[in-house]
């Protein structure tokens, strides 16, 4: 598959803070790509080089294999979907649809046709007369898609486009993209700071920090087998547990918890005995109970409170100076629980994921 | 009780906003119409017609300097608008902080100067004496004294100098308000700076444009003293006739009645302007 | 009675009692120049009347005085030429009483001119206080070729010449083409003859011209800088400017200068007459007339006030006018009512004329 997207070793200064610094990345055709990182992370920097309004201090950028770095954004294959959408208030559904195409100096009949075809394709027929202020949240959000997708970019860039919605919106705004996006087969780059958004909509993610990757995976695998301590905390929750390395085999590595007591994880790199780590166990993978199988870790909790949610019910305990949080299950396995009361806690050690504390 | 002391409170609040028009606007415009269709014969005798409003269309220098007026307020206005835009643009769109203050500071700093200094400051650059004489001489480009002052161009050059301000800020407010992202999005989808000028920032800068040319045409038609300083001996001003009727012929009726030309007739242009580009007051003063 | 009529009246009371307070105050509205500082102190000092002085000119007091119907002002100083036609036409002045006035402190010959030029109906309206002319202030630099108004227009001062769009100098430049526009004052189609041919004049003579002035210090300033090098203009500023550069001055016309007299005349709803009066005599002292003379360049119809002039002033004087310059002077006659509304559209015409 080739790449519609590749970039190497880009570096964006701002004085001496380096807010893009050392990224390279490759996006296959037709791919969902996401770049997650909280704010301030550099992530939006990134996607102003890729769309042209900034210039890279090093490094290069190459879109279906044609260097882009001195292409002005008028003239790169590249269209994005900005934060606030940006529509021209001063014009009608149509004429948003139809600027770009005009630019392309497409005939009016042929721009017409186009512009009623896409609003279609996104679900808006008809509303081509409508300005853009008489539209809700989600009409103006698939207005924007339009304007956008009209022009058959090799590359869309999206700027948290969601974020605007309210939450149930976006749920469903979220799926709808992952369907247009395979739809029209146009090579997505998504940035987000909301971790669910990336993993629901994404073929690929790329969690980013300090102006650097961290890990670039399928969604899946970033869940599962986090590379760092900050993408295992950052992309979903997590209980983190610190202590001193007892033992490592292959497998395992063993761990003496600051607050007493025993645990085993899988070790995420080369772990010396005697170095400080912290163990990372997803709630969903600590369960609670007296009677786990013997290989299991256990720890014993205080229990602060329950929090009911349906299936995502969880309970808040706690171990010293941490919150731990554990799902509780709705199918009665548990019984009634007290606040105060103590808790056991356990997991299987595959589960678990330890890093050297040096990492965090 | 309660409404009644609500009504009161404002009955209030505005009587001295109702006195102002009423007494400073209305009342003198009112007295203006009547002295302008008296007939004057002697000091205890006067009788109606239209005498004054059929000189203005009988003799042709009052209709040719009325129509010289308001095409040279045009051309000052347009060229304001060319002038003031980038700035504009340059204080909302590209200054930051203090340097925004500082610019908008020197826009407003030749205001704290009387019309009368400001237009003598450019005479003393414009002269055939002055500033700019002696540079374009001292630089070799010209052989002898140039006179720069007493004709059109200098006229409307202090004009511009004037208005500029009443430009920038109605401008300035609503380029302020213009999201970046929306440019961004005019170039991202292929335009050029054309395009984007065209299509993006000048629709929505309207209002801003059409109220900011609204009031430097007003103020530069009704300007007197820069036409009658700066101009030449041809350079009539509209308001020059209405100050000789007044002041130095003491015919207040002719005055009062170009007074009143000059008002409907500028409402006029402005409501023609108006339609012509395709805005309306209130969108307009939003 | 609604509010704004009480408003109104509130407002005047008010004024009247602010004005009735100050009893003892002259409002006098006169020329820059025509009321020196020393001389008002002096008054004050002698008096204790407080003198408030406006400046003016011809056009500003009628306007000020119409407005009012001649309130606002206990003493003015109008040109004899425009007392009776405004007088008659918009009844702003009230007659003297010659009783009270000392004219053995004036000029006979010039208090009867001005006795028989302000006089309507029996009444006197003004006694003379300072004179003038209006001529040429010529540079060495065109001193032989501008020797007459007309003169203005030659090709040797193209470009360096500047006048007022007053009627001044649509009355000089009748003279210059050798009509006699004060003799046709009281025949309007003759008037109006001579000022079509002075128009056609300034007309063509329109490229010559740099600017129309309006303002004496304007005037000063293009003279000064060389700018201009003739100008019509009148006969205290060529003096002034005398006495900064010897190589400008002041030039009666061979047509002959514009005399022009400014008089005392007393505004018809005048508060304090005792004060004007007193005024009146107490400037034309010959000590305190020169000294408004040195102020304003101008002299006086005081008698003997020359004694006391200065000399520079008395020098550039003599050299401007000599006995024949000085007989052939015109005297501004009354102006009739209706005039200058003709010679308004003929000044509206040269300034629109391209």
């Amino acid at each position: 598959m080739s790449s519609d997207l590749y970039c190497t070793d880009l570096v964006r200064r701002f004085g001496e803070h380096r807010a893009v610094d050392q990224v390279s990345l490759d996006v296959p055709a037709g791919s969902f790509f996401s770049i997650l990182g909280p704010s301030g992370c550099g992530k939006t920097t990134l996607l102003r080089l890729l769309a042209g309004f900034d210039r890279p201090d090093s490094g290069d950028i190459f879109i279906r294999d044609q260097r882009m770095n001195t292409v002005p954004p008028n003239k790169r294959p590249v269209n994005m979907v900005f934060q606030h959408l940006a529509l021209f208030p001063t014009m009608s559904v149509a004429d948003n649809i139809g600027y770009g195409l005009k630019r392309r100096k497409v005939a009016a009949a042929e721009r017409r046709k186009k512009t009623e075809r896409v609003l279609e394709q996104v679900g808006l027929p008809g509303l081509g007369d409508r300005m853009p202020q008489q539209l809700s949240g989600g009409q103006r959000q698939r207005v924007a898609l339009a304007r956008c997708l009209v022009l058959e970019p090799t590359l869309l860039l999206l700027d948290e486009p969601l974020g605007a919605l309210d939450l149930k919106l976006r749920e469903q705004m979220k799926v709808e993209l992952k369907h247009l996006q395979k739809a029209f087969g146009t090579t997505f780059v998504y940035i987000t700071h909301d971790q669910s958004e990336a993993l629901v909509m994404s073929d690929r993610v790329a969690v980013m920090r300090n102006g650097r990757f961290d890990q670039v995976a399928a969604p899946d695998v970033l869940y599962r087998e986090p590379a760092t301590p900050f993408v295992a905390s950052f992309v979903g929750d997590n209980n983190r547990l610190d202590g001193e390395v007892l033992g490592v085999d292959n497998e395992r590595v063993r761990l003496r918890l600051d607050t007493g007591g025993e645990v085993s994880g899988r070790p995420s790199s080369a772990l010396a005995v005697g170095q400080r780590a912290s163990l990372f166990i997803r709630p969903e993978s600590m369960l609670i109970g007296a009677d786990l199988p013997a290989s299991f870790s256990r720890i014993e909790t205080q229990l602060s409170t329950t929090l009911f949610d349906g299936a995502n019910s969880r309970i808040e305990t706690r171990l010293g100076e941490r919150e731990l949080f554990a799902r509780l299950p709705q199918d009665g396995s548990v019984g009634d629980l007290q606040p105060g009361t103590t808790v056991s806690l356990g997991w299987e050690p595959q589960r678990a994921t330890v890093f050297a504390e040096a990492q965090v | 009780m309660n409404r009644t002391a609500g009504k009161l409170s404002l009955l209030l609040l505005l009587t001295p906003f109702v006195l102002w028009i009423v007494l400073l606007v209305l009342l003198p415009h009112v007295q203006m119409l009547r002295v302008s269709f008296q007939v004057r014969e002697s000091w205890d005798s006067l009788s109606w017609g239209v005498t004054q409003y059929s000189n203005f269309f009988a003799e042709s220098y009052y209709w040719r300097t009325f129509i010289r007026t308001g095409v040279m307020s045009m051309l000052t206005t347009a060229l304001t608008l060319l002038i003031g835009f980038p700035i504009a643009w340059y204080i909302a769109k590209l200054a930051r902080g203090r340097a925004r203050g500082v610019l908008f500071l020197a826009c407003l700093i030749p205001f704290w100067a009387s019309e009368l200094v400001r237009t003598y400051g450019w005479m003393i650059l414009l002269r055939e004496s002055g500033l700019f004489s002696g540079w374009l001489q001292a630089l070799g480009w010209v052989d002898g004294p140039v006179e720069l002052l007493y004709n059109d161009a200098a006229v409307i050059v202090g004009l511009v100098y004037n208005a500029l301000l009443f430009m920038v800020v109605p401008l300035v407010t609503t380029l302020d308000g213009l999201d970046d992202n929306l440019v961004e999005a005019g170039y991202d989808l292929g335009g050029n700076h054309w395009n984007v000028l065209r299509e993006v920032v000048i629709p929505w800068a309207m209002p801003g444009i059409v109220s900011g040319c609204i009031v430097v045409f007003m103020l530069t038609l009704g300007s007197y003293l820069t036409p009658t300083l700066m101009g030449g001996k041809d350079s009539a001003w509209f308001t020059q006739q209405i100050f000789t009727q007044f002041i130095t012929r003491f015919n207040w009726e002719q005055g009062a009645a170009l007074g009143v030309l000059l008002l409907v007739l500028s409402s006029l242009l402005v409501w023609l302007g108006l339609r012509l580009t395709g805005q309306n007051l209130r969108k307009v003063l939003g | 009675m609604n509010t704004l009529h009480r408003l109104g009246l509130g407002l005047l009371a008010t004024t009247w009692v602010i004005s009735s307070v100050q009893a003892d105050e002259l409002r006098l509205l006169t020329w820059g120049g025509y009321a020196p500082d020393a001389v008002v102190a002096q008054f004050e000092e002698e008096t204790g009347i407080d003198v408030q002085v406006t400046l003016s000119n011809n056009e500003d007091m009628i306007s000020k005085l119409r407005a009012t119907g001649g309130a606002g002002f206990d003493l003015a100083q109008p040109s004899q030429d425009r007392i009776i036609g405004v007088q008659r036409q918009f009844n702003i002045y009230q007659p003297l009483d010659m009783s009270r006035i000392e004219s053995d402190l004036f000029q006979a010959s010039m208090l009867s001119a001005t006795r028989e030029s302000t006089s309507l109906n029996g009444n006197q309206y003004g006694v003379p206080a300072v004179w003038g002319t209006s001529g040429l202030i010529v540079a060495d630099a065109a001193a032989n070729t501008v020797t007459d108004y007309t003169d203005l227009c030659a090709d040797a001062v193209a470009g360096r010449v500047s006048y007022r769009l007053k009627r001044p100098t649509l009355i000089g430049f009748a003279y210059a083409m050798g009509e006699d526009p004060f003799a046709a004052y009281n025949d309007e189609g003759e008037y109006r003859a001579i000022l079509e041919k002075v128009e056609a004049e300034l007309i063509d003579c329109k490229p010559n011209v740099k600017t129309y002035w309006s303002g004496g210090d304007q005037l000063l300033a293009l003279l000064r800088t060389g700018e201009v090098t003739a100008a019509m203009a009148w006969d205290a500023g060529g003096w002034t400017l005398n006495a900064e550069d010897a190589s400008i001055n002041f030039v009666a016309p061979e047509s002959g200068a514009l005399g022009w007299i400014d008089t005392f005349a007393l505004p018809r709803r005048a508060e304090n007459l005792d004060a004007a009066y007193q005024w009146i005599n107490f400037v034309m002292r010959p000590e305190i007339a020169a000294q408004i003379t040195n102020q304003s360049g101008n002299f006086t119809a005081s008698v003997g006030a020359d004694a006391f002039v200065r000399a520079e002033l008395r020098d550039a004087y003599r050299a401007s006018f000599d006995q024949d310059a000085l007989d052939n002077i015109n005297w501004y006659p009354p102006v009739p009512p209706g005039l200058e509304a003709i010679e308004g559209q003929v000044l509206d015409r040269i300034q629109a004329a391209n």
